[in-house]
């Protein structure tokens, strides 16, 4: 049974899977555990972020792919949700249309530039999705008809996912029981079961090309694979995940704008955790996603300290002021590619497992 | 003799592009104020690009924190500019010239060692990995644009042009603005000293040998490695340069410019061919002139008229304009 569910691709060192289990149960009772509505925020965050992360790492990690255009399909799914829910009511078949238009264009855009890269060099095709994911950014915030421009959409969910629909008088364990409860587990439930889904991708023969593809091209292509259609595979599985990941958003914050899915700092978020979290492993995603969130959360109430200490030196106050906490993370994650390119992940498991750590 | 086979395709194109949207704008002093201004932006993208075109080409590092020099340049202009207020505002132009100047030249140096700084820490331990130097370059971006922040705050700050600097010519009806006739010098200087560099001189007869065959020339005795970081940093001054040149043609510069024009120069040598200068240019001038005619005819456009350029190039020749290298 678990052998199936996770596709026979299992944590392989002790540590790892307790902290799997912790991030699963921590997430799972998120809404009794932590209590109050930035923690039950930072959970939810965490759930969306699995899931971007995870559909990147399939790019990146497992075909050795680099894309700059990820955020683009993510803020494609945030805002098919958010169109389609302004323009036809909160009702559940706006959250359904906006979800198949929104995988659908997904789809024939990452198709696109999947073909059109393959005759370019390897090399282009990160330049390219930048230049690209610009585009569509820019494009966002002036179709304001469309998308709300720069102020965004705000937008109302179906009642049963509204925090004013309570199905209980009672709170329980101190939680109302409202539609926002619910919209939480919901987030849960899709998270895990696209988490799995993707376990169940990476591990299939499948999977094991992208791999053999990313380790080498040359060869992956002498055996007879044909690497150029594995690739546009990998990268629209990739793209339509990330969309998911997206509708999961915009269905939790009932918002969406530029700032909010479709930034190029999201992206450099994302580059950060498939980093520390381990590349080529879809736990590192889970791993790297909740301790990333959960420090960039708090990190800027850990800097507010350190500058308020370091006042009397005013470098070291600029240097350590709330703001520039990019700068510590930008630090963190080149330090980690040196120093930690296999991740937390992967770290763990070639402790647990010496021999086979050189694969 | 290499100007035999000279490929002039691609330099044809400019001039057919040019002819090609006339008979679409129809007023022939409106084309001509949008063909030198499209040449003339064309050139500073130039200028902003050529150093990108050395680090990516010839050294086949994917830098993508080279935006971060082009910032960093711009906002040592700004002090260096501020510092010198008699001399920008004075009516006279070579007094103008002489506050511009030392800007440069500061950016320049200022950008130079901070280049020589960031191959020895972020980029020396991952030649030859792309992937990780992807990733690397790309921490060095923010750590950079966070630095710039820290010492010149996070706002934008104004980067007026000198007073002798603006305003335009006549040609008949057709405005030229004096800032881009002094572009198209500055992009000529340096397009000429570059080309003729690595074409006439041995230093860059050993860069382009030791791009060819890196071993061989090793083997000769010449130091290859150090030959190459003097690349990285001529690229990284360079990029400071057309900082200074970027900003006073914005007339403002913030701590994300770099970041902004990573994609304009990722075009540029895209379509030119990684390493080629003579590419750059070609490249940078097709970029200015869609930019100034869509920009004119289809506003609304502009922004998708240099991927639709790019694209169009690629499909025809997916290496670029001069490939340098087969990597």
């Amino acid at each position: 049974m678990l052998t199936r569910l996770l596709s026979n691709d299992f944590p392989r060192s002790r540590v790892l899977a307790v902290l799997l289990l912790a991030v699963l149960l921590g997430l799972a009772f998120a809404p009794f555990v932590f209590p109050g509505v930035k923690a039950l925020n930072v959970a939810a965050k965490v759930l969306v972020f699995v899931v971007l992360v995870a559909s990147f790492d399939l790019l990146l990690g497992y075909t050795g792919i680099v894309s700059f255009a990820h955020t683009m399909f993510f803020g494609i799914g945030a805002y098919g949700v958010a169109i389609a829910s302004t323009s036809m009511g909160p009702t559940w078949s706006a959250l359904g249309v906006g979800l198949l238009v929104s995988l659908a264009v997904s789809f024939l855009l990452a198709l696109t530039i999947g073909l059109f890269s393959l005759r370019v060099r390897a090399i282009f095709f990160a330049m390219i999705t930048l230049a690209v994911a610009t585009a569509f950014l820019t494009l966002a915030s002036q179709l304001s008809d469309f998308t709300g421009g720069d102020d965004g959409l705000t937008f109302k969910v179906p009642a049963l996912l509204s925090p004013a629909f309570e199905f209980a008088e009672e709170p329980f364990l101190g939680v109302s029981l409202d539609g926002r409860l619910l919209c939480y587990y919901l987030l849960f439930v899709v998270a895990l079961v696209l988490v799995l889904a993707l376990l169940r991708i990476v591990n299939s023969p499948f999977g094991r090309v992208l791999q053999a593809i990313r380790e080498n091209e040359f060869r992956a292509e002498a055996i007879g694979y044909r690497v150029v259609v594995y690739r546009t595979t990998s990268s629209i599985l990739s793209a339509l995940f990330a969309t998911l990941a997206g509708a999961m958003l915009a269905l939790w914050l009932r918002y969406n704008g530029p700032d909010t899915s479709l930034s190029f700092e999201i992206m450099l978020d994302v580059l950060l955790i498939v980093v520390i979290g381990g590349m080529g492993t879809i736990y590192g995603a889970a791993i790297g996603s909740a301790l990333f969130l959960v420090a960039q959360s708090y990190l800027q109430d850990l800097l507010k300290f350190g500058s308020e200490a370091a006042a009397g030196l005013p470098w070291m106050a600029a240097l350590l002021s709330p703001d520039r906490w990019l700068l510590w993370l930008g630090v963190l994650y080149v330090l980690s590619v040196y120093y930690f390119p296999t991740g937390v992940v992967g770290r763990l498991r070639a402790a647990a497992n010496p021999k086979a750590a050189s694969h | 003799m290499k100007n035999l086979d000279f490929d002039w395709k691609p330099l044809a194109l400019v001039p057919l592009l040019a002819l090609a949207v006339l008979p679409f704008i129809g007023s022939g002093s409106t084309w001509l104020t949008l063909t030198v201004a499209g040449l003339a932006m064309g050139m500073i993208i130039f200028i902003i690009a050529s150093g990108l075109t050395l680090v990516f080409g010839l050294m086949d590092v994917l830098n993508f924190g080279h935006g971060v020099f082009i910032a960093l340049g711009a906002f040592v202009a700004t002090s260096v500019l501020g510092g010198m207020a008699d001399w920008t505002g004075s009516q006279e132009l070579w007094r103008n010239f002489v506050a511009v100047l030392p800007a440069m030249v500061v950016a320049m140096l200022v950008a130079g060692a901070v280049g020589l700084a960031f191959e020895r820490f972020l980029v020396r331990p991952v030649y030859g990995q792309h992937l990780k130097q992807i990733l690397i370059t790309v921490g060095g971006a923010i750590i950079g644009e966070e630095l710039i922040k820290v010492v010149w705050g996070p706002e934008q700050i104004p980067l007026p042009l000198p007073e002798a600097m603006r305003g335009s010519l006549f040609i008949g009806d057709a405005a030229i603005s004096k800032y881009r006739l002094i572009a198209v010098a500055v992009g000529l200087l340096v397009f000429g000293v570059l080309a003729w560099t690595l074409g006439r001189t041995k230093i860059g007869l050993l860069i382009r040998a030791g791009v060819q065959d890196r071993e061989m020339v090793e083997s000769l005795g010449y130091r290859i490695k150090r030959l190459f970081v003097g690349v990285f940093v001529v690229g990284s001054a360079l990029a400071g340069l057309g900082g200074v040149m970027w900003g006073l043609f914005q007339q403002n510069v913030v701590p994300q410019m770099g970041a902004q024009v990573n994609v304009l120069i990722f075009i540029v040598i895209i379509i030119g061919g990684l390493g080629s200068t003579g590419g750059a240019l070609i490249g940078a001038l097709l970029v200015g002139l869609t930019a100034n005619y869509t920009g004119f005819l289809v506003p609304k456009a502009a922004l998708f008229s240099n991927i639709a350029l790019m694209v169009a190039v690629l499909l025809w020749r997916p290496q670029g304009f001069f490939p340098v290298t087969n990597r």
